[in-house]
């Protein structure tokens, strides 16, 4: 059923908030389609657990408008961060309603000109919001036809749509434009039923490669991002930052500091910080303020480091919850031939996006306006509306092209600076972190322990399966390989993390939870199945009876040219399964590990993914590239150094993420599964990627890597140990 | 010290008054207001910030300003021609070299000035040639693959 209402004299006018009134005030005449992202359950799981506005929306989060000069627009929370929406849901958007790309406008994360929204992470845009906005789109079709309909004195089923207007299927000069349907018209229609979309089959844009919309602005450095917003009057901040964590202001002299031409010194409780116009000489003005900070006082995470964490990890735990249990561990116990106990860590990443954490905002009168490098707009509007007192509707949060985020951008530290400054100074500010700042202040993922004890039978089936998991988060962790006897138990389920286990702030990251999961799972599974003496394909076809993963680790064997042969057989080949945002991984990869180093060069990596239906097939394949890529560095190097609330790695000489030199060939397939709703594409494929690489190792040299990452000395030492 | 330094920037005279100690960096963004040209480390390793200084490719993190006094500066913003991209912007363009595109107008001025080197590099030497750029949306296997089809534009192939 079709079902919508008309808004307009409707009695629940007033049960709807001022908010739609409001954006029919700003967006002057068309066709107005407001909508709801249909399944926001399991956002609330999957959420950053970090920024909860407050207020959730009632009626709809995002809204079209068909527009008096024919353009359609989609207005959404939503930001682009690199992961390529502002093209794929103009793909959507363009196909459903049969309107040419180039007319489609993507206006994202504005909070003034778009409806709320929680925010851009778990690979949420296109698996919740795909659905809901093609079918928005298809409603909008439906009301130009009858419209049409009226217009052109022709019943609705005998029109059809192409290309921006309406027209007669048996007579097709008897046409009109949605541009003349939308002139001098308020129309309003509110999405209720779901509508039916287009076939696969009928896809003219979906589901086919297209080129970055923002690729031109891209390459010619017009693309703005947050740093790159320049106000008359604006300041730039550079703000005093303690030594470590934790470490508190005793005094602070600025007389220098002040004595720089155009220098202005705000002091207010712990904050100090310099502001000019030019962000270098406030830099040079602060480094001239002579500060003296406290020693933390000692607590058990002050003596905490890189190599002691995982122990004070462990001591830290809470109580475990068991999150999944099937079968009997102690029969499966007693089944079992041969049973493995390992323990798997992996350690504090940083997101180290290329953009680091920035911010303007412009405060006159009682309404501000904010321009921030976010995943989050309206989380970061209730933070400066709660740091300057304003009503959240007097904060304007505008978002600018974001250069990368990975979940480190959900946190938002450098807006309520930026805002605070902006109140103390009187002036419009900028503060953009510098490199130091970011690799201080990012809220890393946590280092993370994973216990596995589990048993096989004399046949080499896994007889039982138990699975305790600590501060990685619940996600990746459940079980897709049948086996009759298990349990999986987490000890503090979210990537936060409890008062006084991290030494710093810890949050999503790319995948939360997922990375660490599945490196242990498949790790463990490998471990099995070169115990049992069975090829580790073989192995974990073996354990699946779910269709999809078998096709996903069959297709990837295939691709590769995999040939069966039992772990370690020399050739430095691995394999490994994953789960994440609805989307099936498999991936094999292929290195060489230098003997005499413990140096291992990834040289190849295939994944296979069974992601539903895929709306930009380039897009998703350039996803999964970014995915194995950004994982090489997690499996290979990435992991901080610190001591209690010290930073060691401050930039990237020290702290390594994956360049040019390290990149294998990598091949992408995506299984044609396009009769099924689109899964997420931004992080799945990153989950293998520390397992598939110790798999890989063991393969060829024989040893075992527990922990991530896996750098050479790490590597030489397993291989003594054989 | 305040100096005034005259300079070529893309392709224009230019004129800045400025304590010449500055870095060349944030007098092309602020001063000059060409935001083209990103931070992304401040301190050499990530190439955020390269533009081209007489034909070489330079981090203008590291480069105090009176380093350019009457040399020809190229930032991103004026490579491409008054009709059409350079061939450089345009492979990456039709390779998708880019994800979220903040390391992108370092990548090019580097793979541009690096081009001007290697007319017809292979693979190794593009990799040797662009291995201090980074980009953490992992979009390199694309870059190496825009570089070439640029390569191909440019000199006519391998
Ligand atoms: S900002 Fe200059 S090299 Fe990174
Ligand atoms: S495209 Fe995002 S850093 Fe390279």
């Amino acid at each position: 059923m079709n079902e919508y209402q008309y808004w307009a004299n409707d009695a629940e006018e007033a049960a709807f908030p001022m908010d739609r009134r409001r954006f029919l005030k700003t967006s002057g005449t068309g066709i107005f389609l407001f909508f709801k992202i249909r399944d926001i359950s399991f956002i609330t799981q999957e959420g950053p657990g970090r920024v909860l506005p407050q207020t959730l929306p009632s009626d709809f989060n995002a809204y079209l408008k068909i527009g008096e000069d024919g353009r359609v627009a989609c207005y959404t929370g939503k930001i682009e961060m690199g992961q390529g929406i502002v093209t794929s849901l103009a793909q959507m958007l363009a196909d459903e309603l049969d309107v040419h790309i180039d007319n489609v406008d993507m206006v994202m994360g504005d909070t003034d000109l778009c409806p709320w929204d929680r925010g851009t992470f778990g690979s949420l845009s296109t698996r919740a919001f795909g659905p809901s906005l093609r079918t928005a789109a298809a409603e909008a079709r439906r009301v130009l036809i009858d419209m049409a309909s009226e217009r052109l004195k022709v019943p609705a089923k005998d029109l059809a749509t192409e290309g921006g207007a309406v027209f007669d299927r048996t007579d097709t000069k008897t046409r009109t434009s949605y541009a003349a349907l939308a002139k001098g018209k308020k129309i309003e229609r509110h999405l209720t039923d779901p509508v039916v979309v287009k076939k696969p089959s009928e896809f003219k844009i979906m589901s086919k490669p297209l080129t970055r919309r923002d690729a031109r602005d891209k390459v010619t450095g017009k693309a703005q991002y947050a740093g790159d917003i320049q106000l008359p009057g604006m300041l730039y901040a550079k703000i005093l930052r303690p030594p470590a964590h934790g470490a508190k202001l005793i005094e602070a002299d600025t007389a220098e500091a002040e004595k720089v031409k155009g220098a202005r010194v705000i002091r207010d409780g712990e904050l100090v910080a310099v502001l000019h116009k030019y962000p270098d000489v406030a830099q040079s003005a602060l480094s001239k303020i002579k500060a003296k900070f406290g020693t933390p006082p000692p607590t058990p995470l002050s003596a905490v480091d890189d190599r002691t964490i995982y122990d004070h990890l462990l001591k830290a735990a809470p109580a475990g919850k068991v999150v999944a249990s099937g079968g009997d561990l102690t029969a499966g116990e007693k089944e079992s031939g041969s049973v493995l106990e390992q323990t798997y860590f992996n350690a504090y990443v940083a997101h180290a996006p290329m953009e680091p954490h920035t911010a303007v905002v412009k405060i006159e009168g009682k309404h501000a306006t904010v321009w921030a490098s976010t995943q989050a707009p309206f989380g970061a509007r209730e933070e400066v509306a709660k740091e300057l007192g304003f009503p959240v509707g007097d904060v304007r949060v505008i978002t600018p092209f974001v250069g990368g985020g990975f979940g480190g951008k959900t946190a938002h530290g450098q807006v309520v600076e930026a805002a605070r400054l902006a109140r103390l100074s009187g002036a419009p500010v900028q503060v953009a972190w510098t490199r130091k700042e970011e690799f201080f202040y990012d809220t890393f993922r946590p280092a993370a322990v994973v216990k596995i004890r589990s048993g096989i039978t004399g046949s080499g089936s896994i007889s039982f399966w138990d699975y305790s998991v600590y501060f990685a988060g619940e996600r990746g962790a459940p079980l897709f390989y049948d086996i009759p006897h298990h349990r999986t138990t987490a000890y503090n389920s979210s990537w936060v993390g409890a008062e006084g286990a991290h030494p710093f702030a810890t949050g999503a990251w790319r995948a939360p939870g997922n990375n660490s999961n599945s490196f242990a799972r498949e790790s463990h599974i490998d471990i099995m199945a070169a115990k049992a003496g069975i090829d580790p394909v073989e192995f974990r076809l073996r354990h699946l009876s779910d269709a999809k993963m078998k096709r996903v680790l069959q297709t990837a064997a295939e691709k590769f040219g995999w040939k069966p042969a039992k772990s370690p057989s020399g050739r430095g080949l691995g394999v490994a399964l994953g789960i994440d945002a609805g989307t099936y991984v498999a991936t094999i990869a292929g290195v060489e590990v230098n003997k005499g180093t413990g140096e291992v060069r990834v040289k190849r990596v295939l994944a296979v993914q069974d992601m539903g239906l895929v709306v930009n097939p380039a897009g998703a394949a350039i996803q999964m590239e970014g995915c194995i890529t950004m994982g090489l560095g997690y499996a290979l190097r990435e992991g901080l150094h610190f001591k209690g609330g010290e930073m060691s790695d401050l930039n990237f000489g020290t702290y390594e993420i994956p360049r040019f030199s390290w990149l294998p060939k990598i091949e992408t397939h995506i299984l044609d599964d396009e009769n099924s709703p689109p899964q997420g594409g931004g992080e799945p494929a990153i989950v293998t990627m520390g397992a598939v690489i110790a798999n890989a190792i063991y393969d060829a040299v024989g040893a075992r890597l527990f922990e991530l990452p896996m750098i050479p000395d790490r590597v030489k030492e397993a291989m003594h140990k054989g | 010290m305040e100096e005034t330094l005259r300079f070529k920037l893309n392709g224009k005279p230019t004129t800045v008054t400025v304590d010449s100690d500055r870095l060349l960096l944030w007098v092309l963004r602020t001063d000059l207001g060409l935001t083209g040209t990103k931070y992304g480390c401040g301190e050499s390793f990530c190439g955020a910030c390269t533009v081209i200084v007489d034909g070489e490719a330079v981090r203008s993190c590291q480069t105090p300003v009176k380093e350019v006094r009457d040399k020809e500066v190229v930032t991103i913003e004026g490579l491409a021609g008054e009709s059409a991209l350079h061939p450089v912007q345009k492979a990456f363009m039709e390779h998708d070299a880019l994800q979220c595109g903040y390391c992108t107008p370092g990548m090019i001025m580097n793979a541009y000035s690096f081009l001007r080197k290697h007319p017809k590099p292979s693979v190794a030497e593009i990799v040797e040639g662009m291995e201090d750029d980074l980009c953490r949306c992992g979009a390199h296997n694309r870059i190496i693959r825009a570089i070439q089809a640029a390569a191909t534009e440019m000199h006519g192939g391998h």
